[in-house]
């Protein structure tokens, strides 16, 4: 190694590592020691109380009820994300089938490509803000063409029953466009020469999805899949602004308990920290899991 | 060089950064030392300078820019420089008070002046109980700046010392003085020829008169659904007396489950029963149902004195808000018709911590002067707590209807502040059950069993500090 690269490499290296245990680790540890005590977060003052707010919060309901709904985000997220984005991948990159040229996409790919990625180059806070609208009771854009038709919809997310599962498929909608990009990415380097001896053997759209487009992309999927379900595990953003957790807690989360524990209803920084250990624990957990439960065998291509 | 060369250095390098990043660790709970103390700024009191205020101390003030904007705290600024012009004030402004000045209520370098208000406000029962709040009363004891021979709670109106004191200690100065009630377009009623119901029987037979033609009697605020629980518990004060707010206020057990309560819940089912509010109603947040209520669909709104401000920019020409009390709900009723819900609200507060905290007092000295008052309500069309300093002042429609109620509802006014007490069972789980209660889902039983169950929750609390009131 020659001398003048350790300069450099120390430039480089130091100052992101130093931010990152500055703002992150250093946070990290601070929220597991004020965990364990009853900070009420406007004074000096705190109490080691042990693991108190742990058994606390064993007990609360709250927490419980925003867990559920957690872990149904945590099912359904990225099973749809993922379902989507590759079924729109697919028709993208090798739906077309017209002509004797091989494997093409459908028409206007580039289009619908374009279109897709827009709700990624908005930020969460203005996608909030113009579903908030969409689900409008009487002036949104849902119940408007219900009224077309006749139907008088309901209110949305002034709705119990429904509140969560809007919220739901607007992380959906909002994530859909992102890996419609990964994937079609990680398909244009799949052999041509592959699918067109597929085709030759006259496989359908499906088993050519199923049996070669998936497992070849598998590892990207892999990638994806824990990426939407840390997502999942949050979740934080779209529901405070579109719901704030109501009504009647029905489209709570861990993420909306936490904040409203701190700075939202009450004071207890104590408590509020031991919800996000809980959630550090669930989030790595999560991600372990999926790591082990998505590992295959890596596929060489060429 | 080697590979250990790299690693020597880099541990080096780590060394360095070490006590940085120890510094930045320790800082969220262990800022404040007491040594601080020494750097307060304090005058020497005199008939001129009743709080001693020194002269050169700077002063800071924290505003929340909300419903009245920032500009008339800049009038009482100049005003406080006029009186003081060796003091140097900063000032500024925010949206989220609780996330702005937490780090600095930790670090033990507060401002000396907040406005604790909005969505973003800060706990009052966490500040009260980590005595985190200067004691005002030395406030309350000095000459008034223009008012001669009254001090300052001489010229306050009554229970604007009560809303602001906990354990009988006055810690909150409330400025503005609100009333709650119900509201109606004077415009729209005279148009139809109705005429605002004063008692439960004649409300309904309105309210179905209203149906019938062709606009919703009520709408209401579905993602803050605690604007309902206003008029709800208002009912159930009047046919009960003030008692049935000192129970809810002090957590006594069963207090949501009184029989006047339970009267009250069972009357206003009755708009949700017959489908007497607006569709869609649950969907909306406190600006859309005041848009659709100044837009003509829908008859009345529960809210506070805030909303003819709140609504100025939507509001038709000549619509001409009106707030009423809530009807009473029989001749049984403890309270005449005219009483209404009258508080002090919009909260200001002087951190224990303040440097100069005794300039954070002449600062409220300063407001709740009658210039000061004057100017305000001139500003942000809106009363304060300085009697009288509404006179000669010429009122928007709303506040001038807001100002009649309050006089026709004299000494039988009434209160509650279970809500500063314990902010989260109103903003969390009494706005839980009303949100069930009039979009129809549970029944007037339910909906007191799910308060009572919230309120219980908050008395099993150990870490939440507990008030109590006598009167």
């Amino acid at each position: 190694m020659k001398h003048g690269k350790i300069p450099l490499i120390v430039t480089f290296l130091v100052p992101p590592l130093l931010l990152y245990v500055v703002f992150v680790v250093s946070p990290y540890l601070q929220a597991f020691q004020i965990s364990t005590t009853d900070w009420l977060g406007y004074s000096a003052e705190a109490n080691p109380v042990g693991l108190a707010n742990f058994k606390a919060l064993w007990h609360d309901d709250y927490v419980w009820n925003a867990l559920k709904n957690n872990a149904i985000l945590l099912a359904l997220v990225p099973v749809f994300t993922i379902a989507f984005g590759l079924f729109f991948a697919t028709m993208l990159s090798m739906g077309g089938r017209r002509g004797r040229a091989g494997v093409t996409g459908v028409r206007g790919g580039a289009f619908y490509r374009t279109v897709y990625f827009f709700p990624q180059v908005l930020s969460v806070v203005i996608i909030a803000a113009l579903w908030k609208e969409a689900y409008h009771p009487t002036s949104g854009l849902i119940n408007g063409i219900l009224g077309t038709v006749g139907v008088s919809g309901p209110a949305w997310l002034g709705d119990p029953d429904f509140a969560f599962w809007c919220v739901l498929a607007v992380m959906v909608w909002s994530n859909v466009g992102f890996y419609v990009v990964l994937f079609g990415a990680a398909m244009s380097a799949i052999p041509r020469e592959i699918y067109e001896a597929v085709l030759l053997d006259g496989a359908s759209r499906w088993a050519t999805l199923v049996r070669i487009t998936i497992p070849l992309l598998w590892d990207t999927v892999q990638v994806a899949w824990i990426y939407l379900a840390v997502a999942a595990l949050d979740g934080f953003i779209l529901v405070q602004l579109m719901t704030n957790g109501g009504p009647n807690f029905s489209s709570d989360v861990i993420g909306v308990r936490m904040y409203d524990t701190a700075f939202g209803s009450e004071t207890k920084f104590g408590y509020a920290s031991a919800i996000g250990v809980v959630m550090f624990f669930l989030t790595l957990s999560v991600a372990v899991l999926a790591l082990r439960v998505s590992r295959r065998e890596r596929i060489e291509l060429s | 060089m080697d590979r250990r060369d790299i690693l020597r250095r880099s541990a080096a390098a780590g060394l360095l950064a070490t006590p940085a990043a120890g510094l930045l660790a320790g800082c969220a709970t262990s800022g404040g030392d007491d040594s601080a103390d020494a750097e307060v700024y304090k005058g020497t009191k005199s008939a001129q300078n009743p709080l001693g205020v020194a002269e050169d101390a700077p002063l800071e003030v924290v505003i929340f820019s909300g419903g009245f904007g920032e500009d008339y705290a800049k009038a009482h600024e100049a005003m406080y420089t006029a009186n003081h012009p060796k003091a140097k004030i900063k000032h500024s402004a925010t949206t989220e008070i609780s996330k702005t000045l937490q780090p600095r209520f930790v670090d033990g370098t507060p401002p000396d002046v907040v406005n604790n208000s909005g969505a973003g406000q800060i706990d009052f029962n966490g500040l009260v109980s980590q005595n985190a709040l200067a004691d005002l009363g030395e406030l309350l004891a000095a000459p008034s700046l223009d008012i001669p021979g009254k001090t300052v709670k001489d010229t306050l109106l009554p229970g604007a010392v009560e809303v602001g004191s906990y354990d009988g200690k006055f810690l909150v100065m409330n400025y503005t003085y609100t009333v709650y009630g119900i509201w109606h377009s004077t415009k729209l009623f005279a148009d139809r020829g109705w005429e605002y119901a004063k008692t439960w029987d004649e409300h309904i037979a309105l309210c179905k008169k209203i149906k019938a033609a062709g606009i919703a009697p009520w709408t209401y605020a579905g993602k803050h659904p605690r604007y309902m629980s206003w008029p709800v518990i208002s009912t159930a004060i009047k046919f009960g007396g003030p008692s049935v707010a000192m129970a809810i206020d002090n957590l006594e057990p069963n207090a949501w489950k009184s029989d006047a309560m339970k009267a009250a819940a069972d009357a206003w089912h009755q708009i949700v029963k017959d489908k007497f509010i607006l569709d869609g109603s649950p969907g909306l947040d406190h600006v859309q149902s005041q848009t659709a209520w100044c837009q003509g669909k829908a008859a009345f709104i529960s809210c506070g004195s805030w909303l003819e401000n709140e609504q100025k920019a939507v509001t038709p020409a000549g619509f001409n808000m009106t707030v009423a009390p809530t009807p009473s709900l029989g001749a049984g009723d403890k309270l005449p018709f005219e009483a209404v819900r009258g508080t002090a609200g919009e909260p200001f507060m002087v951190p224990a911590k303040a440097k100069n905290a005794a300039g954070g007092l002449e600062f409220f000295r300063t407001m709740l002067s009658k210039q000061g008052a004057q100017d305000f309500t001139k500003k942000v069309s809106s009363l304060t707590v300085i009697a009288g300093a509404a006179e000669g002042v010429e009122l928007p429609y709303g506040l001038t209807t807001v100002v009649k109620a309050l006089e026709a509802s004299g000494a039988n006014g009434f209160n509650w502040v279970y809500n500063n007490y314990y902010r989260k069972l109103e903003r969390n789980l009494v706005d839980a059950a009303c949100g069930e209660f009039f979009s129809g889902r549970i029944s007037p039983a339910e909906f007191l069993d799910q308060c009572q169950k919230g309120a219980d929750s908050i008395a099993a609390d150990t870490s939440i500090k507990k008030y109590k009131r006598s009167a």
